[in-house]
């Protein structure tokens, strides 16, 4: 049973290579393809794009290391992305980034050790004159204090307790 | 249908138009992101819905943003026989009420931000008047836009269309004279004829640079090579700035127009590339919806409005890399390769994308085009000041009573944006400073106040217009956080190619790290300027040759704060952890519990309407107090 949804798990990583070879854009394009479909760029689907497309493993993991928007590791089930633009810097955007660390008990932005969120650091969303902001799972949360934060983090974990049973 | 004569476009328009002012009420969103972020989508399902169970027979339709974020979701309503209304803060609480009141013709003042009796077109130079006899007079005390501080000072060039259209509709875009700058170069102007009027313009490229585009231009059309390039820089990086986002999500056609012209002008191109923030979703929606119209509308691809032009555009998504928004950087993205920047003794005007001549213009030099071609070179240096022509759009962030964007014309200058379009400091505090130019800019104080915005004056006093950030600082930001922090964002996005930007920023960094920390040493100010100037003139880029500014103009202004940290081991601000502790003032607090609540670590306590107590040695410094204390009764020594 493992092995055949190991086996799945590359098929979409398959059609989008088989993809790219139809239509070759830009490598970024396919690593950018790839971590939509995955949520992060799998060194498995990196290794088939070199075995199918000829592209060096190394060109293809020096773009995903340079671009911020590829992430290398499995990421959580929701995203947390904190703003630290100017903006909601001078707002207290460091104070709300140490909230969020607090309340998911992580050292450093990053994936919780239950893979249930991944806290990023955008250094601007382009909603500055709402800050401090934060996107939780795509959805845009402006004017942020530590007490918001507190509450989202706390729903988030209410919603996958509920979830779960 | 295609586009292939002037009758076919004057159709659309007349189609747009009626689409603009429909015979019955029409009630319209604004939807960019921040309009989005204050909760748009809930209160839009909310207003049709009870819409549909009021009976009110209204259409319901989206807009970009007219600059006013703080007031999203804003919400236009088109009565005919009567002004047009701006409603802010239409929340989903309020939707509901405002069916009601429009039903009923009831006009709630406070909920009201404007009224418009007539509507100014940039591009034809008509002045529309509304009829507004059918109304009952309740608007009669009802502010028009130009009585409002916000706008009254601003004058719309870029931002045109930004709020009053339908943004991927593009006969709105048309009727409100959008392709007819297109439509007359194409069968009234040669090539030479075009670059030559943006040249007489004045325009400079609104990206940071400043540098002219007409000659730009000129270098690329005369440049050698069987194929061009096209480009539109919308990589919008700088935090801070957000003007670019806003044109791409409201108004796209005005960008694109502007590139199909540029292509006309520079020749020789087919091919043009948008290349697009990684950040930015909803201007990527915007874009490849546009696109996808322009080419049903023949706009784009063989024979464009029936000319011989061929010309088409491919969005390129950037990977968030904030060096992409260096020219050389973002052309290797496009290629596919890492955004390492290369050094410019070649330019790229002459060899650019692939090898090729190439125009890179960002998305706000693109959106004044078709305004140029139409208006006339003449026209546009008219407005602003003789060396800097036009307007420029910045987005006034930060601490500051009303924030949002702002399009003014330069040579305006900083008390006017900052007091009175912005209304001032938050709190009523004193203003400490103003960041311009994101991390290629400065820090400038209250004495630089009347300073003229433009170009030119800014890189004299040690800043940068940038792409427009302007972000407005009071006393509870610490200029040495402030260094530190663009210099740890700079050295996290520094491409590490060339050793002045990769090692020099980080070492600037480590020795704010230690001054923030407390272990600032004599001499560190004189070291941390000597590094800042090797960086300057050694670095291979702009992102490393400009990345000491923010450094240096604080050392410039707010030199006794450096002070402060290295031999008092004080912040001034009260920001460095490292140099605080937190206390509460007996005679300041009113016993009123927030803090006591808010406190994660239990460390504030006392009794209900007494001074509270806080105990330094559980606190973790994590601000919530201060935030929450409405009485200045928290103190950060």
């Amino acid at each position: 049973m493992a092995t055949a949804t190991q086996a799945n798990k590359w098929e979409q990583a398959a059609v989008i290579i088989e993809d790219y070879k139809a239509n070759p854009t830009s490598p970024i394009m396919l690593l950018q393809d790839l971590q939509a479909a995955y949520n992060y760029v799998p060194a498995e689907a990196m290794e088939l794009a070199t075995r199918e497309l000829g592209i060096p493993l190394e060109q293809l993991y020096g773009l995903a290391t340079f671009y911020k928007a590829f992430s290398l590791e499995e990421r959580g089930k929701h995203n947390i992305k904190v703003c630290k633009g100017t903006a909601c810097v001078v707002r207290g955007a460091a104070d709300i980034l140490d909230g969020f660390l607090r309340e998911l008990g992580l050292p450093r932005p990053g994936t919780t050790g239950d893979k249930m969120v991944t806290l990023e650091v955008v250094n601007c969303v382009g909603a500055c004159a709402i800050g401090p902001i934060a996107i939780l799972d795509g959805e845009y949360h402006g004017h942020l204090d530590q007490s918001i934060v507190k509450d989202r983090v706390e729903s988030l974990r209410a919603e996958d307790e509920e979830a779960r049973k | 249908m295609r586009i292939k004569s002037l009758s076919d476009l004057d159709a659309i328009k007349a189609r747009g138009l009626t689409r603009i002012y429909p015979d019955k009420m029409k009630i319209t969103f604004g939807y960019a992101t921040c309009g989005i972020a204050n909760g748009a989508a809930a209160a839009l399902e909310t207003l049709a819905a009870a819409a549909e169970a009021e009976g009110l027979d209204a259409l319901v339709d989206k807009t970009g943003c007219i600059g006013y974020c703080q007031a999203e979701p804003l919400v236009d309503v088109w009565n005919p026989g009567q002004p047009r209304l701006v409603y802010k803060k239409i929340t989903a609480k309020k939707a509901a009420q405002l069916v009601k009141d429009l039903k009923e013709g009831n006009i709630r003042k406070g909920w009201v931000l404007y009224k418009a009796l007539r509507e100014p077109y940039l591009l034809t130079d008509e002045m529309r008047e509304y009829d507004v006899n059918g109304g009952n007079g309740t608007y009669a005390d009802i502010p028009t836009s130009g009585e409002v501080p916000f706008f009254a000072k601003q004058f719309k060039i870029a931002m045109r269309n930004c709020g009053n259209i339908n943004p991927v509709n593009l006969e709105e875009y048309v009727a409100r004279g959008g392709f007819y700058a297109l439509h007359k170069v194409l069968t009234t102007m040669s090539p030479e004829d075009v670059v030559n009027e943006v040249k007489e313009s004045g325009l400079r490229g609104r990206g940071g640079g400043g540098f002219s585009t007409g000659r730009k231009w000129a270098t690329a059309r005369k440049a050698e090579g069987d194929v061009k390039y096209i480009l539109c820089n919308a990589d919008e990086g700088d935090p801070g700035a957000y003007m670019d986002r806003a044109i791409l999500e409201g108004d796209p056609y005005s960008v694109l127009e502007g590139m199909l012209i540029g292509a006309y002008a520079v020749g020789k191109s087919d091919t043009g590339y948008i290349y697009v923030r990684h950040e930015y979703p909803r201007a990527l929606e915007m874009l490849e919806t546009a696109l996808a119209t322009m080419r049903d509308y023949g706009l784009l691809g063989d024979g464009i409005m029936g000319s011989d032009l061929k010309f088409d555009i491919e969005i390129s998504r950037g990977g968030g890399a904030f060096v992409c928004g260096e020219s050389t950087a973002l052309m290797a993205s496009i290629e596919g390769k890492r955004g390492d920047p290369r050094s410019k003794y070649v330019h790229t005007v002459e060899v650019g994308l692939w090898g090729k001549p190439t125009v890179l213009n960002n998305v706000e030099t693109w959106a004044n085009v078709p305004a140029i071609i139409m208006r006339g070179g003449k026209w546009f240096k008219s407005v602003g000041t003789p060396t800097n022509a036009g307007t420029k759009v910045f987005s006034l962030v930060g601490n500051i009573n009303r924030t949002g964007l702002v399009e003014v014309p330069m040579g305006i200058t900083l008390r006017e944006i900052i007091f009175d379009i912005g209304g001032g400091i938050t709190k009523d505090r004193e203003f400490k400073g103003v960041q311009t130019g994101g991390p290629s800019g400065g820090c400038l104080p209250a004495e630089k106040l009347d300073l003229s915005v433009d170009f030119d004056a800014l890189t004299k006093a040690g800043s940068m217009m940038g792409s427009g950030g302007m972000i407005v600082m009071d006393r509870d930001t610490c200029m040495v956080d402030v260094a530190r922090y663009f210099l740890n964002f700079l050295g996290e996005e520094s491409c590490g190619k060339c050793t002045p930007c990769r090692e020099g920023v980080r070492i600037m960094h480590d020795i704010l790290t230690r001054i923030t920390e407390g272990e600032g040493r004599e001499g560190d100010i004189e070291l941390l300027e000597e590094i800042g100037l090797g960086v300057q003139r050694s670095s291979l880029c702009g992102l490393g040759q400009s990345a000491p500014n923010p450094l240096l103009s604080t050392i410039k202004y707010y030199r006794g704060e450096y002070e402060a940290h290295i031999r008092e081991k004080k912040c001034p601000a009260g920001v460095c952890k490292a140099l605080i502790t937190y206390s509460i003032d007996p005679e300041k607090c009113t016993g009123c519990t927030l803090c006591a609540e808010r406190c994660p670590e239990g460390c504030i306590t006392g009794e209900k309407k007494q001074p509270y107590v806080l105990d330094a040695r559980k606190c973790i410094k994590c601000n919530a107090c201060y935030e929450a204390c409405n009485f200045d009764a928290v103190l950060r020594q």
